[in-house]
Protein backbone atom coordinates (compact mmCIF):
# COMPACT_ATOMS: atom_id res chain seq x y z
CA UNK A 1 0.00 0.00 0.00
CA UNK A 2 2.45 2.35 1.26
CA UNK A 3 5.25 1.40 -1.47
CA UNK A 4 2.37 1.89 -3.79
CA UNK A 5 1.48 5.00 -2.77
CA UNK A 6 4.88 6.63 -2.80
CA UNK A 7 5.10 5.24 -6.69
CA UNK A 8 2.50 7.07 -7.72
CA UNK A 9 3.28 9.98 -5.88
CA UNK A 10 6.81 9.81 -7.31
CA UNK A 11 6.90 13.24 -9.80
CA UNK A 12 7.78 10.85 -13.06
CA UNK A 13 5.00 8.44 -12.38
CA UNK A 14 2.57 11.24 -11.65
CA UNK A 15 3.27 12.88 -14.72
CA UNK A 16 3.16 9.82 -17.04
CA UNK A 17 -0.10 8.58 -15.31
CA UNK A 18 -1.86 12.25 -15.37
CA UNK A 19 -0.65 12.60 -19.28
CA UNK A 20 -2.60 9.45 -19.70
CA UNK A 21 -5.85 10.37 -17.37
CA UNK A 22 -6.60 14.15 -17.88
CA UNK A 23 -8.03 13.87 -21.75
CA UNK A 24 -10.59 10.72 -20.70
CA UNK A 25 -11.80 13.14 -17.68
CA UNK A 26 -11.91 15.84 -19.78
CA UNK A 27 -14.36 14.58 -22.57
CA UNK A 28 -16.71 12.99 -19.62
CA UNK A 29 -16.93 16.59 -17.83
CA UNK A 30 -17.89 17.52 -21.46
CA UNK A 31 -20.57 14.76 -22.21
CA UNK A 32 -21.76 15.25 -18.46
CA UNK A 33 -21.75 19.16 -18.59
CA UNK A 34 -23.53 18.82 -21.85
CA UNK A 35 -25.64 16.01 -20.81
CA UNK A 36 -26.87 18.74 -17.72
CA UNK A 37 -26.79 21.54 -19.28
CA UNK A 38 -29.78 19.97 -21.60
CA UNK A 39 -31.50 18.76 -18.44
CA UNK A 40 -31.25 22.18 -16.87
CA UNK A 41 -31.83 24.83 -19.35
CA UNK A 42 -34.48 22.50 -21.69
CA UNK A 43 -35.75 19.71 -19.87
CA UNK A 44 -36.32 20.93 -16.55
CA UNK A 45 -39.86 22.45 -15.95
CA UNK A 46 -40.15 25.85 -14.89
CA UNK A 47 -40.16 26.58 -10.87
CA UNK A 48 -43.50 27.52 -9.35
CA UNK A 49 -42.52 30.47 -7.79
CA UNK A 50 -39.36 32.13 -9.80
CA UNK A 51 -40.42 30.80 -13.13
CA UNK A 52 -37.73 30.71 -15.74
CA UNK A 53 -35.42 32.33 -13.70
CA UNK A 54 -34.50 29.51 -11.62
CA UNK A 55 -32.50 27.91 -13.97
CA UNK A 56 -29.28 29.51 -12.88
CA UNK A 57 -29.21 27.26 -9.88
CA UNK A 58 -27.72 24.99 -12.40
CA UNK A 59 -24.11 27.11 -12.50
CA UNK A 60 -24.54 28.86 -9.21
CA UNK A 61 -24.76 25.74 -6.64
CA UNK A 62 -22.49 23.65 -8.20
CA UNK A 63 -20.19 26.31 -8.28
CA UNK A 64 -20.71 27.67 -4.70
CA UNK A 65 -20.01 23.49 -3.86
CA UNK A 66 -16.79 23.44 -5.84
CA UNK A 67 -15.66 26.28 -3.93
CA UNK A 68 -15.55 24.76 -0.94
CA UNK A 69 -14.46 21.54 -1.65
CA UNK A 70 -11.92 22.71 -3.38
CA UNK A 71 -10.30 24.33 -0.42
CA UNK A 72 -11.26 21.86 1.78
CA UNK A 73 -8.99 20.03 -0.95
CA UNK A 74 -6.56 22.46 -0.64
CA UNK A 75 -6.20 22.49 3.10
CA UNK A 76 -5.96 18.48 3.33
CA UNK A 77 -3.43 18.46 0.67
CA UNK A 78 -1.58 21.20 2.86
CA UNK A 79 -1.92 19.29 5.90
CA UNK A 80 -0.05 16.49 4.40
CA UNK A 81 2.60 18.44 2.51
CA UNK A 82 3.55 19.94 5.98
CA UNK A 83 3.14 16.79 7.88
CA UNK A 84 4.42 14.47 5.42
CA UNK A 85 6.49 16.42 3.54
CA UNK A 86 5.23 15.13 0.54
CA UNK A 87 6.15 17.15 -3.01
CA UNK A 88 2.90 15.75 -5.29
CA UNK A 89 0.82 17.43 -1.83
CA UNK A 90 2.37 20.53 -2.21
CA UNK A 91 1.88 20.80 -6.26
CA UNK A 92 -1.92 19.67 -5.59
CA UNK A 93 -2.38 22.38 -3.08
CA UNK A 94 -1.04 25.09 -5.31
CA UNK A 95 -3.09 24.06 -8.34
CA UNK A 96 -5.94 23.83 -6.50
CA UNK A 97 -6.23 27.48 -5.23
CA UNK A 98 -6.74 29.70 -9.28
CA UNK A 99 -9.63 26.99 -9.74
CA UNK A 100 -11.02 27.30 -6.37
CA UNK A 101 -10.73 30.88 -6.39
CA UNK A 102 -12.52 30.91 -10.09
CA UNK A 103 -15.73 28.67 -9.07
CA UNK A 104 -15.66 30.78 -5.99
CA UNK A 105 -15.93 34.32 -8.10
CA UNK A 106 -18.47 32.36 -10.71
CA UNK A 107 -20.77 31.34 -7.11
CA UNK A 108 -20.67 35.24 -6.14
CA UNK A 109 -21.17 36.60 -9.78
CA UNK A 110 -24.22 34.19 -10.66
CA UNK A 111 -25.91 34.56 -7.35
CA UNK A 112 -25.78 38.08 -7.56
CA UNK A 113 -27.23 38.28 -10.82
CA UNK A 114 -30.01 35.57 -9.15
CA UNK A 115 -30.27 37.90 -6.60
CA UNK A 116 -31.52 40.93 -8.50
CA UNK A 117 -34.88 40.17 -9.99
CA UNK A 118 -35.73 37.65 -7.08
CA UNK A 119 -34.65 39.12 -3.67
CA UNK A 120 -34.54 42.56 -4.58
CA UNK A 121 -30.88 43.25 -4.91
CA UNK A 122 -27.45 42.83 -5.89
CA UNK A 123 -25.93 42.09 -2.89
CA UNK A 124 -26.81 42.17 0.97
CA UNK A 125 -24.13 41.88 3.81
CA UNK A 126 -25.84 38.65 4.76
CA UNK A 127 -23.56 35.99 6.70
CA UNK A 128 -23.65 33.50 3.53
CA UNK A 129 -23.18 36.11 1.10
CA UNK A 130 -20.03 37.88 3.85
CA UNK A 131 -18.66 34.50 4.67
CA UNK A 132 -18.29 33.57 0.67
CA UNK A 133 -16.81 36.81 -0.11
CA UNK A 134 -14.04 36.17 2.53
CA UNK A 135 -13.92 32.42 1.03
CA UNK A 136 -13.13 34.59 -2.25
CA UNK A 137 -10.29 36.52 -0.39
CA UNK A 138 -8.68 33.60 1.44
CA UNK A 139 -7.88 32.26 -2.25
CA UNK A 140 -6.48 35.40 -2.88
CA UNK A 141 -4.26 34.90 0.38
CA UNK A 142 -3.13 31.96 -0.80
CA UNK A 143 -2.19 32.79 -3.91
CA UNK A 144 -0.99 36.08 -2.96
CA UNK A 145 1.65 34.11 -0.03
CA UNK A 146 2.71 31.83 -2.40
CA UNK A 147 3.86 34.21 -5.19
CA UNK A 148 5.42 36.42 -2.57
CA UNK A 149 7.69 33.95 -1.78
CA UNK A 150 10.85 32.80 -4.25
CA UNK A 151 11.64 29.50 -2.66
CA UNK A 152 9.06 27.34 -4.06
CA UNK A 153 8.66 24.68 -0.88
CA UNK A 154 9.22 27.65 1.43
CA UNK A 155 6.51 29.56 -0.44
CA UNK A 156 4.14 25.95 -0.41
CA UNK A 157 4.83 25.32 3.29
CA UNK A 158 3.59 29.30 4.36
CA UNK A 159 1.03 29.33 1.78
CA UNK A 160 -0.20 25.60 3.32
CA UNK A 161 -0.19 26.75 6.90
CA UNK A 162 -2.81 29.76 5.76
CA UNK A 163 -4.73 27.38 3.93
CA UNK A 164 -5.21 25.02 6.94
CA UNK A 165 -5.55 28.29 9.39
CA UNK A 166 -8.42 29.39 6.86
CA UNK A 167 -10.59 26.21 6.42
CA UNK A 168 -12.44 27.04 9.86
CA UNK A 169 -14.48 29.82 7.61
CA UNK A 170 -15.88 26.26 5.51
CA UNK A 171 -18.24 25.12 7.89
CA UNK A 172 -19.28 28.74 8.87
CA UNK A 173 -20.30 29.52 5.00
CA UNK A 174 -22.18 25.79 5.15
CA UNK A 175 -24.04 26.45 8.50
CA UNK A 176 -24.70 30.35 8.03
CA UNK A 177 -28.06 29.97 7.24
CA UNK A 178 -29.22 27.56 9.68
CA UNK A 179 -26.99 29.62 12.53
CA UNK A 180 -28.17 33.18 11.49
CA UNK A 181 -31.22 35.07 10.00
CA UNK A 182 -30.03 35.46 6.36
CA UNK A 183 -31.51 37.03 3.01
CA UNK A 184 -29.89 33.89 1.75
CA UNK A 185 -32.35 30.47 2.10
CA UNK A 186 -31.60 27.50 3.70
CA UNK A 187 -30.38 23.98 1.96
CA UNK A 188 -31.94 22.62 -0.63
CA UNK A 189 -29.72 19.26 -1.04
CA UNK A 190 -26.91 19.42 1.54
CA UNK A 191 -28.91 18.42 4.03
CA UNK A 192 -30.06 15.10 6.21
CA UNK A 193 -33.70 15.36 5.48
CA UNK A 194 -34.82 14.79 2.07
CA UNK A 195 -33.66 17.28 -0.73
CA UNK A 196 -36.43 19.77 -1.52
CA UNK A 197 -36.36 20.24 -5.01
CA UNK A 198 -38.09 17.93 -8.02
CA UNK A 199 -36.26 15.02 -9.04
CA UNK A 200 -36.50 16.48 -12.49
CA UNK A 201 -34.57 19.27 -11.49
CA UNK A 202 -32.57 17.42 -8.82
CA UNK A 203 -31.14 14.95 -11.53
CA UNK A 204 -29.54 17.64 -14.28
CA UNK A 205 -28.64 19.86 -10.99
CA UNK A 206 -26.01 16.39 -9.86
CA UNK A 207 -25.31 15.99 -13.29
CA UNK A 208 -23.74 19.46 -13.01
CA UNK A 209 -21.94 19.12 -10.29
CA UNK A 210 -20.53 15.78 -11.56
CA UNK A 211 -19.36 17.83 -14.15
CA UNK A 212 -17.90 20.92 -12.51
CA UNK A 213 -16.32 18.01 -10.06
CA UNK A 214 -14.36 16.73 -13.60
CA UNK A 215 -13.88 19.71 -14.91
CA UNK A 216 -11.69 20.34 -11.52
CA UNK A 217 -10.08 17.38 -11.70
CA UNK A 218 -9.08 17.47 -15.19
CA UNK A 219 -7.89 21.13 -14.78
CA UNK A 220 -5.51 20.21 -11.61
CA UNK A 221 -4.04 17.57 -13.68
CA UNK A 222 -3.04 19.69 -16.25
CA UNK A 223 -1.91 22.32 -14.15
CA UNK A 224 0.09 19.95 -11.20
CA UNK A 225 1.80 18.49 -14.49
CA UNK A 226 2.91 21.80 -15.59
CA UNK A 227 4.04 22.60 -11.79
CA UNK A 228 5.77 18.94 -11.66
CA UNK A 229 7.90 19.87 -14.88
CA UNK A 230 8.72 23.27 -13.59
CA UNK A 231 9.73 22.09 -10.05
CA UNK A 232 11.62 19.49 -11.00
CA UNK A 233 13.58 21.23 -13.99
CA UNK A 234 17.03 19.97 -12.97
CA UNK A 235 16.11 16.54 -12.19
CA UNK A 236 17.07 13.23 -14.39
CA UNK A 237 13.71 12.43 -15.89
CA UNK A 238 13.02 15.71 -17.21
CA UNK A 239 16.16 16.00 -19.02
CA UNK A 240 15.72 12.80 -20.26
CA UNK A 241 12.08 13.63 -21.36
CA UNK A 242 12.82 17.27 -23.34
CA UNK A 243 15.86 15.41 -24.73
CA UNK A 244 13.36 12.75 -26.07
CA UNK A 245 10.63 15.45 -27.35
CA UNK A 246 13.47 17.53 -28.73
CA UNK A 247 14.22 14.32 -30.99
CA UNK A 248 11.36 13.14 -32.10
CA UNK B 1 0.79 16.32 12.53
CA UNK B 2 0.36 17.20 15.86
CA UNK B 3 1.64 21.06 15.56
CA UNK B 4 -1.14 21.46 12.47
CA UNK B 5 -3.80 19.93 14.15
CA UNK B 6 -3.28 22.54 17.31
CA UNK B 7 -3.05 25.33 14.47
CA UNK B 8 -6.51 23.99 13.36
CA UNK B 9 -7.94 24.03 16.95
CA UNK B 10 -6.50 26.73 18.22
CA UNK B 11 -8.17 29.12 15.47
CA UNK B 12 -11.62 26.75 15.60
CA UNK B 13 -11.79 28.09 19.57
CA UNK B 14 -10.75 31.69 18.25
CA UNK B 15 -13.54 31.57 15.83
CA UNK B 16 -15.94 30.12 17.61
CA UNK B 17 -15.35 32.27 20.40
CA UNK B 18 -15.29 35.46 17.79
CA UNK B 19 -18.99 34.13 16.51
CA UNK B 20 -20.29 33.86 19.97
CA UNK B 21 -19.13 37.13 20.66
CA UNK B 22 -20.92 38.68 17.92
CA UNK B 23 -24.11 36.81 18.23
CA UNK B 24 -26.84 39.31 17.69
CA UNK B 25 -24.61 41.48 15.22
CA UNK B 26 -24.72 38.44 12.85
CA UNK B 27 -28.42 38.21 12.34
CA UNK B 28 -29.42 39.90 9.46
CA UNK B 29 -32.93 40.93 10.34
CA UNK B 30 -34.94 41.14 13.67
CA UNK B 31 -38.65 39.24 13.59
CA UNK B 32 -41.64 41.08 14.84
CA UNK B 33 -41.69 39.06 17.91
CA UNK B 34 -38.29 40.53 18.91
CA UNK B 35 -39.76 44.38 17.59
CA UNK B 36 -42.60 44.06 19.81
CA UNK B 37 -40.44 42.65 22.49
CA UNK B 38 -38.68 45.68 22.37
CA UNK B 39 -35.15 44.31 21.05
CA UNK B 40 -34.76 46.60 18.53
CA UNK B 41 -33.57 49.76 18.44
CA UNK B 42 -35.82 52.94 17.33
CA UNK B 43 -33.20 55.38 16.19
CA UNK B 44 -30.93 53.97 13.41
CA UNK B 45 -32.12 51.95 10.59
CA UNK B 46 -33.47 48.41 11.10
CA UNK B 47 -34.41 45.28 8.98
CA UNK B 48 -37.36 42.87 10.26
CA UNK B 49 -37.87 39.75 8.88
CA UNK B 50 -41.43 37.67 7.96
CA UNK B 51 -44.17 36.22 6.16
CA UNK B 52 -46.40 39.08 4.43
CA UNK B 53 -49.69 38.55 5.92
CA UNK B 54 -52.84 37.05 3.87
CA UNK B 55 -55.03 40.17 2.98
CA UNK B 56 -53.02 43.17 4.56
CA UNK B 57 -51.18 44.11 1.68
CA UNK B 58 -52.95 47.87 0.94
CA UNK B 59 -51.60 49.88 -2.16
CA UNK B 60 -52.32 53.85 -1.58
CA UNK B 61 -51.65 56.80 -4.13
CA UNK B 62 -48.66 56.03 -6.74
CA UNK B 63 -45.89 53.47 -5.68
CA UNK B 64 -47.82 53.71 -1.91
CA UNK B 65 -48.02 50.10 -0.15
CA UNK B 66 -49.11 48.75 3.19
CA UNK B 67 -48.38 45.42 4.65
CA UNK B 68 -48.66 43.22 7.96
CA UNK B 69 -45.24 40.71 8.66
CA UNK B 70 -45.83 38.01 11.25
CA UNK B 71 -43.59 35.55 12.38
CA UNK B 72 -46.54 33.71 13.54
CA UNK B 73 -46.51 35.11 17.03
CA UNK B 74 -46.52 38.73 16.67
CA UNK B 75 -47.15 41.45 13.75
CA UNK B 76 -45.59 44.41 12.50
CA UNK B 77 -47.19 47.04 10.18
CA UNK B 78 -45.07 48.32 7.11
CA UNK B 79 -45.34 51.25 4.82
CA UNK B 80 -43.43 51.64 1.82
CA UNK B 81 -43.13 53.44 -1.56
CA UNK B 82 -41.04 51.85 -3.76
CA UNK B 83 -40.45 49.46 -6.23
CA UNK B 84 -41.52 45.85 -4.82
CA UNK B 85 -39.52 42.96 -5.84
CA UNK B 86 -40.95 39.96 -8.51
CA UNK B 87 -41.55 37.31 -5.54
CA UNK B 88 -43.44 40.29 -3.19
CA UNK B 89 -46.80 38.31 -2.68
CA UNK B 90 -49.19 37.47 0.34
CA UNK B 91 -47.92 34.78 2.43
CA UNK B 92 -44.27 35.61 1.32
CA UNK B 93 -41.15 36.04 3.22
CA UNK B 94 -39.90 39.38 3.47
CA UNK B 95 -37.12 41.65 4.59
CA UNK B 96 -37.77 45.48 5.14
CA UNK B 97 -34.95 47.57 6.17
CA UNK B 98 -36.30 51.08 7.86
CA UNK B 99 -37.17 53.14 10.96
CA UNK B 100 -39.33 51.99 13.05
CA UNK B 101 -41.77 55.17 14.23
CA UNK B 102 -42.36 56.18 17.21
CA UNK B 103 -44.38 54.32 19.79
CA UNK B 104 -43.08 51.34 17.75
CA UNK B 105 -45.21 48.40 16.10
CA UNK B 106 -45.08 50.37 12.42
CA UNK B 107 -41.95 50.28 10.19
CA UNK B 108 -41.32 53.14 7.57
CA UNK B 109 -39.48 50.99 5.24
CA UNK B 110 -36.76 52.15 2.69
CA UNK B 111 -36.13 49.20 0.86
CA UNK B 112 -38.30 45.75 0.81
CA UNK B 113 -36.32 42.34 -0.52
CA UNK B 114 -38.44 39.20 -1.15
CA UNK B 115 -36.69 35.60 0.86
CA UNK B 116 -37.49 32.96 -1.06
CA UNK B 117 -37.78 29.40 0.33
CA UNK B 118 -35.36 26.24 -0.22
CA UNK B 119 -38.33 24.60 -2.26
CA UNK B 120 -37.60 23.98 -5.95
CA UNK B 121 -40.99 22.16 -7.85
CA UNK B 122 -42.81 22.49 -11.26
CA UNK B 123 -45.83 24.63 -10.84
CA UNK B 124 -48.11 21.37 -11.31
CA UNK B 125 -46.77 19.80 -8.75
CA UNK B 126 -46.94 23.06 -6.34
CA UNK B 127 -50.73 23.45 -7.47
CA UNK B 128 -51.38 19.42 -6.56
CA UNK B 129 -50.03 19.90 -3.11
CA UNK B 130 -52.02 22.80 -2.66
CA UNK B 131 -54.67 21.13 -3.69
CA UNK B 132 -54.33 18.49 -1.64
CA UNK B 133 -53.42 20.57 1.02
CA UNK B 134 -56.90 22.31 0.55
CA UNK B 135 -59.04 18.80 0.18
CA UNK B 136 -57.29 17.10 3.16
CA UNK B 137 -58.88 17.70 6.53
CA UNK B 138 -56.00 17.64 8.59
CA UNK B 139 -54.35 20.36 7.66
CA UNK B 140 -56.15 23.91 8.25
CA UNK B 141 -56.56 26.75 5.81
CA UNK B 142 -53.66 28.90 5.27
CA UNK B 143 -53.04 31.71 8.28
CA UNK B 144 -55.39 29.92 10.21
CA UNK B 145 -53.27 29.73 13.23
CA UNK B 146 -53.16 33.93 13.62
Amino acid sequence: MWAFLHRFASPPHFYRLSGRMAPWLGWACLGTMLGGLYGGLVAAPPDYQQGESYRIIFVHVPSAWMSLFIYVVMAGASAVALVWRMKLAEVVAVASAPVGASFTFLALVTGSLWGKPMWGTYWVWDARLTSELILLFLYFGVIGLHSAIEDRRTASRAAGLFAIIGVVNIPIIHFSVEWWSTLHQGPTVTKLSAPSIHLSMLVPLLLMAVAFKLFYVTVLLMRARCEVLERERNAGWVRALIAREGSE
Amino acid sequence: MLFVGMIVAGVAVAAGLVIAAMGENMLYFYSPSQIRAGEAPSGPSIRVGGLVVEGSVRRGEGLEVSFTLTDGAETVDVRYAGILPDLFREGQGIVASGVLEAGGGRLRAEEVLAKHDENYMPPEVAEAMEMARQGGKMVPPHGARQ
